[in-house]
């Protein structure tokens, strides 16, 4: 009997509201079928399975907001038996129980010292499985939140918007990514004369619908240059460094109702510019509109974030756990360029790195920016 | 089509892009991506709307002429006569 449980979509993530399911008790479902619906601060997500088999048992109604890892239905094998007697149909949120959580034997150990219970933790081990680390993250000295109980105040406090919801998630990851992550930047000024030449070649010979953008040639070759330092893709989990085998890219969208999400271009390595462009927008249309799948969400290995938009000129980011990496970019913008024993006016991008020390050093994290550079100088077709 | 009607297609395709925006109070002469909060990609989608419901292809070195409402509602409506003049001569011509 497998379990499909509340899906961990990012480090921010605590609880989600199941809203819809899109399947029935004894309705056979197929390994990356979107089953469910769930609503999280990120929006509405669409959640996939990753088993096949035969729906035994729906475990939580739609409205109801459980923790991650929390038990939503099982599946039977498509020749196994049904289960004799059915668990109540909507447990309350709290029937996690703590023997089904999966948990590391150091992290159960370190749970009971603390006192932390583990249905309450997010997992981000291998199958949602509670690590050592995820322990000692929940176990940590919270800062007060507005959801904390305390004594009522004089005058109730509005209710919070949305917005403010993902806020505050945002910060909760932010915060345990620089309590945990040794930090370092390191940052290098690229000439895209030769990029945007490419772009603009390539522009007039597309359709209008098929354009491409400078960011979908700046995520190519971010995607390109980690397959080669792979040490800047990948995950930090259970005191240890473990390489992703595939680049999938997180890509920093800001919604329109503030606050931003970051789903995955999967398998970014191995697509060209054409592709990148149009993955990106659809995942752009579909994070402003509703429709992520969790599998977006949930396995980014390396994230890029551009606000050259807005006008900025240098992003120095923070890293999102359990990533050990995350890639900046700020304006395209006309400077003078020494070069050749001349001064040039020519199109530039600030671009940063921000990497875990636990996972690499500057020198790897210098090879990562050399390559993304000349990947960018020598653009290829999709 | 008349230039009353390319405008209230392009605030049309305006507010598909930013459903929270006024129409009302887009200025006609501020940049689109500063008034309406719009990023390269949304520009993009723009100006692929505009060539798939209006017919009008906006060349990248065009852009420019694009960025305010009143400048696009004057490049495509301009390209719309053009292509209706076109059009009208070669059916004089084939008369």
């Amino acid at each position: 009997m497998a379990e499909f449980r509340m899906p961990s979509l990012g480090a921010d993530m605590e609880a989600g509201t199941l809203v819809e399911w899109r399947v029935g008790k004894g309705d056979p479902v197929r390994r990356g079928q979107v089953i469910a619906v769930v609503e999280t601060d990120k929006g509405a997500i669409e959640v996939e399975i990753w088993e096949d088999g035969v729906v035994d048992e729906i475990a939580v109604q739609p409205g109801t907001k459980v923790p991650v890892g929390t038990v939503l239905a099982r599946l039977r094998g498509a020749g196994e038996a049904p289960a004799a007697a059915a668990a109540p149909e909507t447990p309350a949120p709290s029937a996690a129980a703590p023997e089904r959580v999966r948990a590391s034997p150091a992290a159960r150990a370190r749970a009971r010292e603390l006192g932390v219970d583990l249905a309450s933790v997010r997992g981000t081990g291998p199958g949602g499985a509670v690590t050592l680390g995820d322990v000692e993250a929940r176990g940590a000295p919270a800062p007060p939140t507005p959801r904390a109980e305390a004594p009522a105040p004089a005058r109730p406090p509005a209710a919070p918007p949305a917005a403010a919801g993902m806020r505050q998630a945002i910060g909760a990851a932010m915060a345990r990514s620089k309590r945990e992550i040794p930090h370092y930047y390191l940052g290098t000024e690229v000439d895209l004369s030769e990029t945007l030449a490419w772009l603009a070649r390539e522009n007039e010979r597309r359709s209008v619908a098929e354009r491409l953008l400078p960011a979908a040639v700046l995520l190519w070759a971010v995607a390109r240059a980690a397959r080669e330092v792979p040490e800047v893709n990948g995950f930090f989990l259970d005191g240890a460094f473990r390489p992703a085998g595939a680049v999938h890219l997180g890509v920093a969208i800001a919604l329109r109702q503030g606050g931003l999400v970051a789903p995955a271009i999967h398998g970014a390595d191995g697509k060209g510019p054409g592709e990148i462009m149009r993955d990106l927008n659809d995942l752009v249309l579909r994070a402003r509109k509703g429709g992520l799948r969790s599998s977006e969400l949930s396995d980014p290995t390396l994230t890029v974030t551009s606000l050259g938009d807005l006008g900025v000129g240098t992003v120095y980011g923070v890293i999102y756990p359990p990533q050990v990496a995350l890639v900046g970019f700020g304006r395209i913008q006309e400077r003078p360029w020494a070069a050749g024993g001349k001064v040039e006016v020519r199109p530039v991008v600030h671009a940063t790195l921000s990497g875990d020390h636990r996972a690499s050093d500057g020198i790897r994290g210098a090879q990562f920016l050399a390559a993304l550079e000349r990947f960018l100088r020598a653009p290829e077709g999709p | 089509m008349n230039r009353d009607e390319v405008r209230e297609a392009v605030l049309s395709i305006l507010g598909e892009i930013a459903p929270e925006v006024d129409r009302s109070t887009i200025r006609a002469d501020a940049d689109l991506r500063d008034e309406l909060d719009i990023d390269s990609m949304d520009f993009l989608r723009l100006v692929v709307r505009i060539d798939e419901r209006l017919g009008v292809a906006i060349p990248e070195a065009d852009y420019p002429s694009v960025r305010t409402l009143a400048g696009c509602v004057a490049y495509v409506a301009g390209k719309v006569a053009s292509r209706a003049a076109e059009g009208a001569a070669e059916g004089a011509r084939t008369a």
